[in-house]
């Protein structure tokens, strides 16, 4: 690992960290699970610029910090090997490609929208779109709700929700760390076993 | 000018409550966009369609396209870049403090309870999507096309490693053969 306060800045390893992930970003379909094994096998074992350890702590730091997996691995993948700098050609080599093909689509619906098959092709793809929203739900709770209190916690937040929409989603959704700092204490008071994964 | 500053700052606010990524997200900016009147679900509906056609992240994309809607390539640009910048934020000042307390109970028992409401809030998401689409709770209480389909696609995305993009372009020609 390169020192993150040199004073250089090594253009050639920056233009190289970009151009990496400009590669890999227009093939990461599914987001940021789906390009684990493809980042691991460049990052890792082709360009050997981190090791198996630090991959792992990349992976978990990209799943705790907030925003897309993906462009958070990226971020922190260039910040470890060049710094700051290097953060930020990760990041940008990540969101360029799709930022493009992203708005040639967006351009290409807004052109057809008004267009009677794409209307009725939309028709089919609406309830699909909800589909993906229950199953990454669904998906998560696999892994994340461990015990009957998290099952609890994630209820009465879909209940208040339907029962209050004006309610601060924001809010809603950081009482679940102070519930979860709550609940640690109180089980540590009666000294259960805590488990938090 | 105060549109812009408005998109910007809606998307940051986005992108650093923006836990789990992806889908975890749609919830979020579902809250803000309709606090400001900027779309109503079904286009929101249509602007995921797009953003989940792509490659790249659901929520960057998601954002990009409703910039583009509201004000155009500098729209997209500025709501790319304000759904981003918080990662990049939180990484560079958190991530290496971050990796050192991932152990600690109170680091645990935080993302403990935060993955609970924020699993709750995309059944919320599922919920209200599926209500303002008309596919639950329109004049025909279930519009049975629409409800076969949502859960035909749940389980092959449940079960089988179905890309969502093969499925979004199936429903497609399903719905111009059956709407």
């Amino acid at each position: 690992m390169k020192n993150v306060n040199e004073r250089e800045i090594d253009f050639k390893l920056l233009s190289d960290l970009f151009f990496t992930f400009f590669k890999l970003s227009p093939i990461s379909f599914g987001g940021g699970f789906a390009m684990m094994p493809v980042l691991e096998a460049e990052i890792v074992y082709k360009k050997k610029w981190i090791d198996d350890k630090q991959i792992v702590d990349t992976f978990v730091l990209a799943q705790s910090a907030p925003g897309a997996i993906a462009t958070n691995s990226a971020i922190f993948v260039g910040y470890q090997i060049a710094g700051v700098p290097g953060a930020i050609a990760a990041m940008m080599g990540m969101i360029i490609p799709t930022f493009v093909i992203v708005i040639v689509l967006a351009l290409l619906f807004a052109f057809f929208q008004t267009n009677h098959y794409v209307l009725a092709a939309l028709n089919g793809i609406r309830p699909v779109i909800v589909a993906l929203i229950a199953s990454a739900a669904y998906k998560m709770s696999k892994t994340s709700l461990i015990d009957k209190t998290c099952w609890i916690i994630c209820l009465i937040c879909v209940t208040v929700l339907l029962v209050c929409p004006d309610i601060n989603i924001i809010v809603v959704i950081l009482s679940g760390a102070f519930i979860g700092i709550a609940i640690m204490k109180v089980k540590k008071m009666f000294s259960t076993s805590v488990k938090t994964e | 000018m105060s549109l812009y500053i408005d998109i910007f700052i809606t998307f940051f606010k986005i992108g650093l409550i923006g836990f789990g990524g992806g889908y975890a997200i749609i919830p979020i900016i579902e809250s803000q966009v309709n606090l400001h009147q900027w779309l109503d679900v079904k286009q929101l509906t249509d602007i995921i369609a797009i953003a989940a056609m792509a490659p790249g992240p659901i929520a960057a994309n998601s954002a990009t396209v409703i910039g583009f809607k509201l004000a155009g390539i500098p729209g997209a640009a500025i709501a790319c870049a304000g759904i981003t910048l918080p990662s990049l934020l939180v990484i560079l000042i958190l991530g290496k403090l971050f990796i050192k307390f991932q152990e600690h109970m109170l680091v645990k028992a935080t993302f403990y309870g935060l993955r609970a409401t924020i699993i709750g809030t995309i059944v919320y998401a599922a919920i209200k999507f599926a209500i303002s689409n008309g596919i639950i709770g329109g004049s025909n209480l279930i519009d049975i096309k629409s409800i076969l389909l949502v859960l035909v696609s749940f389980v092959l995305l449940v079960k089988t490693k179905t890309n969502p993009v093969y499925l979004i372009i199936a429903a497609g020609f399903i719905g111009i053969l059956v709407f």
